[in-house]
């Protein structure tokens, strides 16, 4: 009878090691390109769409050349929304799959010429868990929290919250109604990610859009993009 | 849940590592899972049983390491072990820290392979 010989070999790789190789080499395509790039993470129904509306229009009307991606399991009903503001919008349809990837990025890139854009927004699919580890080439991750979630959110979401670049806080015209403690909320995103930047605002009403919209325009300048 | 795109990705890089290593079939894999890596254990090996079928993986098991998060500490200038994912604050002098040494892993270390 034949003696089994085992043995153990060393592999030391990055499961998404993939994504992650892929995603590195579209920031620095971003970079060249000067287009500043961010992935927005949320819940589902925490206003995401809505605020790359009013962003969208916002940054065109002040100058800038702006594009969005758009993620969802099925129908293109958010790439419509985003449309009306004259920004070329892509969907991507995940086919049920519940993050982007960075080649689902790429491949909607195609036929974009990214050097005459300032900024690109990616709409992630909304899930506050499994687009947390997908790397897709963004300068900055913003999650987003509606004060209707609910404060404990950060603290029960804490893989995602940790891994975001700036917060902001949606639907500040519902605050009252919701009876939202705003101290907790800020207290436990900080928890989850000391001295991340917060911005609260109501896309609705436009109330605190400016400060999100210089945030953008900062956060690319300093970025050092031309 | 996304274990199951996770466990596509073992698969992939556990074959690539088989044929390099000239192997025959895949005893064990070893992955290291951090506390943030966004995964849920049991979610993995449910997943690893169902999608390892026909192929050089099947029947093998996945032994999973789990990492606690592991915070530098600037005020006590060290790094430090978190006791879970709810504070990312020092444990020992409480001052709050964004600077992770440790937690985000989710990485194949090795494969016990027959050859």
């Amino acid at each position: 009878m034949a003696v089994m010989t085992t043995r153990v070999v060393e592999v030391r790789k990055n499961v998404l090691n993939k994504n992650d190789e892929l995603a590195r080499e579209m920031r620095k395509t971003f970079e060249s390109a000067g287009v500043f790039v961010l992935n927005l993470v949320s819940s589902p129904g925490t206003g995401k769409t809505m605020l790359l509306e009013k962003t969208l229009a916002e940054l065109r009307r002040r100058g800038s050349r702006v594009a969005a991606l758009v993620g969802d399991l099925e129908t293109d009903n958010d790439a419509k929304r985003l449309a009306q503001s004259g920004a070329p919008v892509r969907q991507i349809k995940t086919d049920g799959r519940c993050h982007l990837e960075a080649t689902m990025i790429r491949s909607h890139l195609e036929g974009w010429a990214l050097d005459e854009l300032d900024f690109l927004f990616v709409e992630n699919v909304g899930n506050l868990v499994c687009p947390a580890g997908y790397d897709l080439g963004e300068a900055v991750r913003v999650a987003l929290l509606s004060v209707t979630e609910g404060e404990d959110k950060p603290l029960k979401y804490p893989t995602m919250f940790n891994s975001a670049d700036a917060a902001v806080i949606t639907k500040m015209d519902l605050a009252e109604a919701c009876e939202y403690d705003r101290e907790t909320a800020l207290r436990n995103i900080r928890e989850i990610r000391p001295s991340i930047e917060i911005i609260e605002l109501s896309a609705k009403l436009g109330s605190g859009m400016d400060a999100w919209l210089s945030f953008l325009e900062d956060k690319r300048k300093r970025a050092g993009l031309r | 849940m996304h274990e199951l795109s996770v466990v596509h990705g073992i698969i992939e890089t556990v074959r690539e590592s088989l044929e390099a290593a000239q192997g025959k079939k895949v005893i064990a894999t070893y992955l290291r899972v951090g506390a943030l890596s966004g995964v849920v254990k049991d979610a993995l090996l449910f997943s690893f049983d169902l999608a390892t079928q026909d192929t050089p993986l099947e029947g093998s098991s996945l032994v999973v390491e789990e990492l606690p998060i592991v915070i530098f500490c600037k005020e006590c200038d060290r790094t430090v072990e978190l006791p879970g994912v709810q504070t990312f604050r020092c444990p020992v002098c409480q001052t709050p820290s964004a600077d992770i040494r440790q937690g985000k892993e989710l990485e194949i270390r090795s494969i016990e392979i027959e050859v």
